[in-house]
């Protein structure tokens, strides 16, 4: 119990500390907890949040180390057991083993080794389209939401005209523009979805702009710059960060959509969503495990960002508070 | 004794917009026709109920809403158009208290940079000394050194409104604006915190106009007491006259609405209970904003023009009313002569 322990003695505020002083004597029943520490007090409560954030950890790390070795060239810049591109006909289509846990696919490719390997696209398209969405979010949000008026229509009106269109179409033509490859993916996906954060600050900055700290701020001469990034961005993100969590989720499925409909990432690079369109006429051979394991990394991936995302507007939304 | 406020004529209309267009379709009249001058050193309550305007009123004076029309001038220098470097001075010299402790304070900063914070805007000092000056602060208003690290949900409301007036004070500043510092708190810290604030003005010689809903809690703290009814101000006096000889019905109202804590004195006293509700203040109403609830009210004059605030029968020049019937004392007793 001692994580219990830990992070109860976090939550609450110190009752020993020194209170009141002079006369005054309030009671210091009701001491609302920080924000973080209320959070994860709450997320604790959530089982399905907290195997979501579980396989996002899991994911992170297999990721990163996918990442770590194909920058830097160790073991052959892949980590897996096999190299992920090697061909090897003398064992091709051979179903699950002790040596090859997946199997292997039509040309004897490791698909255990592939999927590991594809990890790493996934997490990329997940971080630089977020990334690029939330820079353009974050900027044009907090623009719209303080200043209000004419800026404020603009900036909506135009994420209206994103929001108008359906979205997978959007990204195709976007990328059909640009050209397939997934740098172009990644900027493809960041590009459209910028709206919904924008939309989203914006809202929460119109609420936290007119709480008193933020006039004790202008009261004192603030910079409207100090005003936003100092004061009211702060207090706005809560909501962002699920968006933040569902976001990658939506990323990482919107790359495989783009991949298996053969405008995303190119063979021979592995991507979930590429092996899941190369693989799928072997489903129909009865040679399951190819398409199988894609799928579920894809799957499982996915389910862990939205079920944490989930739990975590959840546990940060005030309306369940106890 | 000079004035270091002068409000004249102050007004704030806020648009009401409504259809695709957003073309204004009227306006809420929130502060219509102010006018006062605060005096150095001086207390100035502004009573009155919710949604009259004094809030607003507090606000546009220190330029955090802009004023529809008008004019302030503190010590001589007008803050409506006053320009950036200018409005950068004067924000040194006028500071505000705020109503709520639990909205007041940004959740996310320590107490030490919220204090410091006028400091580090205004680049005064180093951090060092800038860290000494929140120690200073925080012992003037009753905290300790120890409190500087902690975060707001860490004290209990009183605290945080002491936290607010040291950010208040961090500029060291010579007018102050109470928003209702003491109404969200409970009636046994409203006391130490009016005390906290009548020691703070001693020492350090400041002006507060201090707005409150609270009747006992105005005429404790201030010298005068403006009462304001609807966006106008109805009766001004000084406090001691106001509570005695009140002129205008509104103000006669609000005080035997005041609750004595002697059974027999409040059942003997004569009660003023007032008809309706405050009309809208997007709809006011023609003539004195008071004539739709007032018992003395006459359609000619009073549906017809506002009355002007001025000295009215014997009353001293330290009362003004808005009234065309105005109660009248014998400058000899304490009785109304006629009504």
């Amino acid at each position: 119990m001692t994580d219990t322990e830990s992070a109860a003695s976090f939550a609450e505020p110190q009752l020993d500390s020194p209170l009141p002083v002079g006369s005054e004597n309030e009671p210091v029943s009701a001491k609302p907890l920080g924000l973080w520490a209320d959070t994860w007090r709450r997320l604790r409560r959530n089982k399905l949040a907290l195997v979501g954030l579980g396989i996002i950890i899991v994911f992170l790390v297999i990721g990163v180390a996918q990442i770590i070795a194909g920058v830097t060239g160790i073991h052959g810049g892949y980590l897996a057991p096999y190299n992920p591109n090697a061909v090897n006909y003398t064992i091709a289509k051979a179903p699950p083993s002790l040596a090859h846990p997946f199997g292997t696919d039509y040309i004897g490719r490791d698909v255990f080794s592939r999927v590991l390997v594809a990890s790493r696209i996934s997490l990329l398209v997940g971080v630089i389209a977020v990334s690029i969405a939330l820079a353009l979010g974050l900027a044009l949000g907090p623009l719209s939401g303080y200043y209000g008026g004419a800026i404020d229509s603009v900036i909506m009106r135009v994420a209206d005209v994103f929001f108008a269109f359906p979205y997978i179409l959007f990204v195709l033509l976007l990328v059909v523009v640009l050209g397939p490859g997934f740098r172009n993916v990644f900027i493809a996906i960041g590009l459209l979805s910028w709206a919904s954060y924008a939309r989203l600050v914006r809202g929460t900055v119109l609420s936290i702009k007119t709480q008193e700290y933020v006039e004790a701020a202008k009261a004192a001469g603030a910079s409207d710059l100090r005003i936003v990034f100092g004061h009211v961005l702060p207090n706005s993100m809560a909501p962002v960060y699920v968006a933040i969590a569902m976001g990658i989720g939506g990323a990482i499925v919107t790359e495989a959509a783009l991949s298996f409909l053969g405008i995303g990432v190119q063979p021979p690079t592995a991507s979930w969503g590429n092996m899941i369109s190369d693989y799928l006429n072997y489903l129909q051979a009865g040679q399951w495990w190819m398409e199988l394991f894609p799928c579920l990394a894809l799957v499982i991936t996915v389910f862990g960002f939205i079920s944490f995302g989930n739990g975590l507007r959840d546990a940060t939304d005030p309306k369940l508070k106890e | 004794m000079s004035a270091i406020l002068e409000v004249g004529d102050l007004k704030k209309h806020f648009p009401i917009r409504s259809g695709v267009l957003k073309r204004t379709t009227g306006h809420v009249y929130a502060v219509d026709g102010v006018s006062f001058a605060i005096q150095e050193g001086e207390t100035l309550g502004l009573v009155g109920e919710s949604g009259c305007g004094k809030s607003t009123t507090g606000r546009v004076l220190l330029r955090l809403l802009p004023a529809t029309g008008g004019s302030v001038l503190f010590d001589g220098l007008d803050v409506m158009a006053a320009p950036r470097a200018a409005l950068q001075r004067l924000r040194r010299d006028m500071q505000i208290v705020f109503q709520d402790p639990y909205a007041c304070l940004n959740p996310r900063r320590t107490v030490k940079n919220i204090i410091a914070e006028p400091l580090r805007i205004h680049d005064i000092g180093t951090e060092a000394e800038r860290k000494r000056r929140v120690f200073e602060l925080l012992e003037t208003v009753g905290l300790t050194v120890e409190h500087a690290e902690r975060y707001p949900h860490e004290f209990s409301g009183g605290q945080r409104q002491r936290i607010g007036v040291a950010r208040a004070l961090a500029l060291n500043p010579r007018l102050i604006i109470c928003d209702e510092p003491v109404s969200a708190l409970d009636v046994s810290i409203q006391a130490q915190m009016i005390n906290l604030l009548e020691d703070l003005q001693k020492e350090l010689k400041l002006t507060y106009l201090f707005i409150a809903h609270d009747l006992s809690v105005v005429k404790h703290i201030s010298d005068r007491v403006a009462v304001m009814y609807l966006g106008k101000i109805v009766e001004i006096a000084d406090s001691k006259l106001l509570y005695v000889k009140p002129q205008h019905p509104y103000t006669e109202a609000l005080l035997s609405a005041v609750p004595i804590p002697d059974p027999r004195t409040e059942r003997k006293r004569r009660r003023v209970i007032l008809e309706g509700d405050v009309p809208s203040p997007a709809n006011p109403p023609s003539g004195c904003v008071f004539h739709p609830r007032c018992p003395r009210m006459q359609p000619d004059p009073c549906t017809i023009a506002m009355p002007p605030l001025e000295v009215v029968g014997t009353a001293g020049a330290d009362q003004k009313v808005a009234c065309y019937f105005p109660t009248l004392y014998d400058p000899a007793g304490g009785s109304p002569a006629s009504a």
